[in-house]
């Protein structure tokens, strides 16, 4: 790891100061359990890394029931959220997601802010390639090995997937960030906070580098919704999916009225599948409807070569995450 | 009394064969146990190395100037220097090029980033799964860089010598060349072959192939096998390239505690052999030291696997390390991404088999297209057909030389994906013969060695019940018709495990303890349980009552950890010690008993006259009788009397489910017989036998050795993409060792490998029972099942 500037704030405003004017200059740590990997692996350098965990105050620390939603602290652990009764009760997919997440050890390190803004594990990335893992201006993941890469949003140069397995439940649920820096707030819809980065000097999100994630915002689940969340992953636990689905299904009678479908780990950000919706909009759940709803899905899904084994996951994983909501308890 | 070391009977046993738990648990529970990265003397200097970002260059010229001023800095080491002056050529990438040395681990990194390499990067080759198609390499003849190469990568000697007997060298061998050799203690049967190697100057321009065929035979007659024979099958088996993963890495702390004396801590197998290793590769940089001042110590090792034989780079470059910093210890060990990178690979072999039988199940032809890698130096055929030795077979094998860490000895070299091979071959042609395979593999029994025949036939029948196999099997693809498919598997394999040289010291104390001392290590396996359950056994005094010293280079000498040989060699040599310490304690009571030597026996803490306990001294009060000097015996493995054997076999069984929506493999239950003639410990044997299973799992379903095309590197060099089983994928295990009589009395044999060989072509077999279709290649991820079902659809279309 090379030398860096150390800053261990105990105020907001102090920490907020502290952050750089762009990347490289700082990074923000807080679980560490993604930051110190990529330090040590020499694939992040920052000059100065601000430890935001001393910062005073219950804005970052809790979880706290607002108006008829929740508020996150973005330093929660991933291992107190299925333990909150606020999230169990009212988000149980949430509650779900973050249980399927990674180990005990990391959910026990690992915060909600440090989940949303992990970086992506595209081996070429992790391997000093850079994010859209290039070399002489070709793309290696291209020309290479993308059995693990995007099946959608992979027109390029960016072909890496999204790396939480939380972040779908949270869009479904209608998720808002807030991201503070020391000229003032701004809340963006967690769908529109991630991007696809167009050049190497581009990160997979709207946060600034002077800009730190201080909260997550749920609104009040809709009433009667379903839910379930489906990770297709090889091994039975601490292992990154293949693909996921977080489905939402607000019911009308036996129908559903209208459903949010979110993908992850097949595309650069976390995929909100309109189509798969709109399949589903107006039908009762059923295996048929279901597996059409997954076939929408990926109806524009394309392989890079060695992933196409993805389209048929992610179709399943869909399916899969529909069928279980309309089986499983409301949110 | 020629027969006075032979094991005690059935009657005479208090631990032999009982379940004994290992005595070193509650110290690796507890982490009192010290591993190697756990030595941190004091002053202590800590290594980083550089490591090859490409997977094949020319090292034109390296500048370390700048990293020598940088503070902390204590020394640097050139680990790639060629002793001809040469450049070198590196041969895959993660290979050690400089090793620096520094006051914190931050200051070497940082001293490392200020060594500067011209670089002439060569095009690569890191493509093994995909048949070879192309010009094989013709005799090859061999270059200078390639005869580098070879010994660098530790070509196995008799190979190397073939090679340059048979095909000879490029290159003028001058005296000078013979010189350098010699410097660098190159052994003198290589240096003659070197010397008498045919000279073929025309050969230097000859563009190199990475195919080299090294196995073409045909034995009896294959074509008119095929013709006799009813039924046909011809399929593609394999295994890719996967690596050791041991959960300690490789390394080494090495100090001068004067200018004449090295003492080394280093993650090995072999603690007897690491002197010598190290003194001869310390000799080829210049520095002398005799072995006999090299003192190696290692109490515990997490896991060697076959991969910790060699002293390695690092087992010279960091006492070199050292030396160059005034003799302060010096420590490196492997990050993770190194040791899987250049520290362990095991070889892949991938297979077109075309196979045949007649219609009532016998087999009548085999015929074998094989490839793989082992590495730059390419590799060995595997041990083609396994088990059964068909008649009439044909096998050929291609070698593929690749720019890939090198391979070593991984658990049962060459078996598993021998038997990945052959098993899912005899399985695939069962099926088309709508036979239960145990069935197919008792009608075709009289193929395997006459010795194991019945061994097999016996553990097919108790297997079987342990599985309900028979019962439960189910013609191939009718494993239910929803997306969850269950199926049923079966593999039997091989293994030798004779004991190897083993010395011990032997010492009964006047006050009756005891201690014995020997140049052996415990890899896990429970070795110093076994050591003590045969002493304790033989003295019949309790375990608890005898010292035991192992893990030390300047204890008797005994034999690397490998092969399955511990067992067999260490309970030998602690047998025969322990009979000759007890015999002479005998000669010093037996006038205090009023008898003779020949006539006591020591049983459950006392010696007394055979017949009459009446006439007995306690343990103690016999030792009193020792005088001052204490009785110190060597014990000595071989010696008189066999106490050990050669030639196991195994069967194992699997049961999986698949689902056929994504492809995702749950094994359900694992079955394992298993003999290994005398059980010195049953706990451990069946521990053993667990831990293969749950590393078989692990193979079958997870592990392989990815690289990047097109920059050659190792793109899994991490434990998320390299993945190994975790706890909710390790099946219901269950064990049965073969015991009691037609296996105590064949003598101890060593059990490492052999349970390690049958879980991937089980596993594989019952994939195919399960789905209908045979996945080629292990491990079984779900790309490759979807791609299975894929193709039988488009099959069943067309």
């Amino acid at each position: 790891m090379r030398a860096f500037e150390y800053a261990a704030p105990k105020e907001r405003r102090q920490a907020l100061g502290l952050l750089g004017r762009s990347w490289g200059d700082t990074e923000i740590l807080a679980g560490g359990t993604d930051l110190l990997s990529l330090m040590k692996d020499d694939i992040v350098t920052p000059k100065r890394l601000v430890n935001i965990k001393g910062v005073a105050g219950p804005e970052l620390h809790a979880i706290m029931r607002k108006q008829n939603g929740v508020q996150i602290g973005a330093l929660v652990h991933l291992a107190d959220l299925p333990s909150a009764s606020d999230i169990r009760e009212r988000y149980p997919m949430l509650a779900d997601a973050a249980m399927e997440a990674a180990s005990p050890q990391i959910r026990n390190m690992a915060t909600m802010g440090g989940n949303i803004c992990q970086r992506p594990r595209c081996w070429y990335f992790r391997n000093g390639f850079g994010l859209l893992g290039q070399k002489d201006g070709k793309s290696l993941v291209m020309e290479g090995d993308n059995r693990y890469h995007a099946i959608l949003g992979n027109e390029g140069p960016a072909y890496f997937v999204s790396p939480s397995s939380i972040v779908p439940s949270l869009i479904a649920y209608g998720a808002k960030v807030t991201l503070a820096s020391a000229s003032g707030t701004r809340e963006v819809a967690l769908e529109k906070f991630f991007v696809i980065p167009k050049d190497e000097n581009q990160r997979e999100h709207d946060l600034r580098p002077d800009e730190m994630l201080t909260l997550v915002t749920l609104p009040a689940p809709p009433a009667g919704a379903k839910v379930a969340h489906y990770e297709v992953r090889q091994k039975a636990a601490f292992d990154w999916p293949l693909a996921t689905c977080a489905a939402l299904l607000e019911m009308n009678g036996g129908t559903v009225k209208s459903a949010r479908i979110v993908m992850g780990h097949v595309a650069p950000i976390p995929w909100v599948s309109n189509e798969a919706a709109q399949a589903m909009a107006g039908k009762p759940v059923t295996e048929e409807t279901a597996d059409a709803a997954g076939a929408a899905a990926v109806a524009n899904a394309k392989s890079l070569g060695r992933n196409g084994y993805k389209i048929k996951l992610a179709r399943v994983a869909v399916k899969r995450a529909i069928l279980m909501a309309a089986k499983g308890g409301q949110a | 009394m020629a027969d006075k070391y032979a094991w005690p009977a059935e009657n005479e046993r208090a631990y032999i064969g009982k379940r004994i738990s290992r005595v070193d648990g509650p110290f690796k529970v507890s982490g009192r146990a010290k591993y190697t990265y756990d030595y941190n003397p004091k002053g202590l200097l800590y290594g980083a190395v550089l490591r090859s970002p490409y997977p094949k260059a020319r090292i034109v010229s390296i500048d370390t100037s700048a990293a020598e001023k940088m503070p902390g800095v204590k020394s640097v080491h050139i680990v790639q220097k060629d002793p001809t002056g040469k450049p070198v050529t590196i041969q895959f990438a993660g290979d050690d090029v400089v090793a620096v040395a520094a006051q914190t681990e931050d200051q070497a990194e940082d001293a490392l980033r200020a060594i500067k390499i011209q670089w002439e990067v060569l095009p690569h080759f890191v493509q093994d799964e995909k048949e070879p198609s192309g010009p094989l390499q013709g005799p090859t003849v061999m270059s200078q860089d390639d005869l580098v190469g070879a010994l660098s990568n530790q070509m196995p000697q008799g190979q190397l010598i073939q090679q340059l007997k048979t095909n000879g060298v490029s290159f003028k061998v001058d005296d000078e060349f013979i010189k350098q050799m010699k410097q660098f203690n190159i052994p003198q049967p290589i240096i003659d072959a070197v010397q008498q190697a045919p000279y073929h100057p025309e050969a230097q321009n000859q563009p190199q192939s990475p195919y080299k065929e090294v196995r073409n035979e045909t034995k009896g007659d294959p074509d008119s096998g095929f013709k006799s024979a009813d039924v046909t099958h011809e399929g593609l088996y394999g295994s890719t390239v996967i690596t050791h993963c041991c959960m300690e890495a490789h390394g080494v702390v090495a100090e001068w505690p004067d200018p004449d004396h090295l003492l080394v801590h280093i993650s090995t197998q072999s603690v007897s052999s690491m002197p010598g290793q190290i003194a001869g590769g310390l000799k080829a940089q210049g520095v002398n030291i005799d072995a006999a001042n090299i003192r190696v110590e290692q109490q515990n090792v997490g896991g060697g696997f076959g991969s910790k034989f060699s002293a390695d780079r690092w087992g010279v470059y960091v006492p070199m390390l050292s030396k160059k910093a005034g003799g302060a210890p010096v420590k490196v060990m492997l990050e993770r991404d190194a040791e899987l990178e250049v520290a362990g690979a095991r070889p892949s072999h991938y297979a077109r088999v075309k196979i045949a039988a007649t219609r009532d199940g016998k087999i009548t032809a085999w015929d074998a297209n094989g490839w793989g890698t082992g590495g730059p130096g390419g590799g060995a055929a595997p041990p083609l057909p396994y088990v059964f030795d068909v008649p009439n077979q044909r096998n050929r094998y291609i070698s593929v030389s690749t720019n890939t860490g090198p391979s070593r000895a991984w658990r049962a070299p060459q078996h598993p994906q021998a038997a990945v091979i052959t098993m899912g071959a005899l399985e695939d042609l069962a099926a088309k013969l709508n036979m239960n395979p145990v069935e197919f593999f008792r009608k075709n029994i009289e193929y395997v060695t006459e010795a194991r025949r019945q061994i097999y036939l016996d553990e097919l029948d108790i297997a079987d019940k342990m599985m309900n196999f028979s019962s439960r099997w189910h013609p191939r693809g009718q494993g239910g018709s929803g997306m969850m498919r269950q199926g049923l598997g079966l593999s039997i394999h091989t293994w030798g495990g004779r004991g190897h040289n083993s010395n011990c010291d032997f010492t009964i104390h006047p006050d009756g303890s005891v201690d014995i001392k020997m140049g052996t290590q415990d890899l896990g396996t429970g070795t110093r349980t076994a050591i003590l359950i045969v002493a304790a056994d033989t003295l019949g005094i309790p375990m608890e009552q005898i010292n035991l010293h192992i893990g030390d280079s300047s204890y008797p000498t005994s034999g690397g950890s490998g092969g399955s040989t511990t067992i067999g060699g260490v309970s030998s040599s602690t047998r025969r010690g322990a009979v000759d310490a007890r015999d002479a304690l005998f000669a010093k009571v037996a006038p205090a008993l009023g008898s003779t030597p020949d006539k006591l026996v020591a049983r459950n803490g006392k010696i007394f006259v055979e017949g009459d306990e009446s006439k007995a001294l306690t343990w103690k009060q016999a030792c009193a009788k020792i005088g001052p000097m204490p009785i110190t015996v060597q014990g000595k493995n071989p010696g008189p009397e066999n106490l050990t054997n050669s030639g196991v076999g195994g069967v194992q069984m699997a049961d999986v489910s698949v689902d056929t929506e994504t492809g995702i493999v749950k094994v359900n239950k694992m079955v394992a017989v298993q003999d290994c003639g005398l059980v010195i410990d049953l706990k451990t044997a069946e521990s053993q036998v667990l831990g293969a299973l749950v590393m078989g799992v692990s193979y079958a379903l997870f592990e392989e050795k990815i690289y990047d095309p097109s920059t050659g590197v190792m793109l899994n060099d991490n434990m998320e993409f390299y993945r190994l089983a975790g706890l909710g994928d390790i099946p219901e295990m269950q064990v049965h060792m073969m015991t009691g009589k037609g296996y105590d009395e064949r003598g101890v044999i060593g059990l490492a490998e052999p349970p390690t060989v049958s879980p991937g072509a089980a596993i594989s077999n019952a994939v195919a029972n399960a789905i209908g279709v045979r996945v080629p290649y292990l491990p079984i991820t779900p790309d490759r099942v979807l791609q299975a079902l894929e193709s039988e659809e488009k099959g069943a279309r067309a």
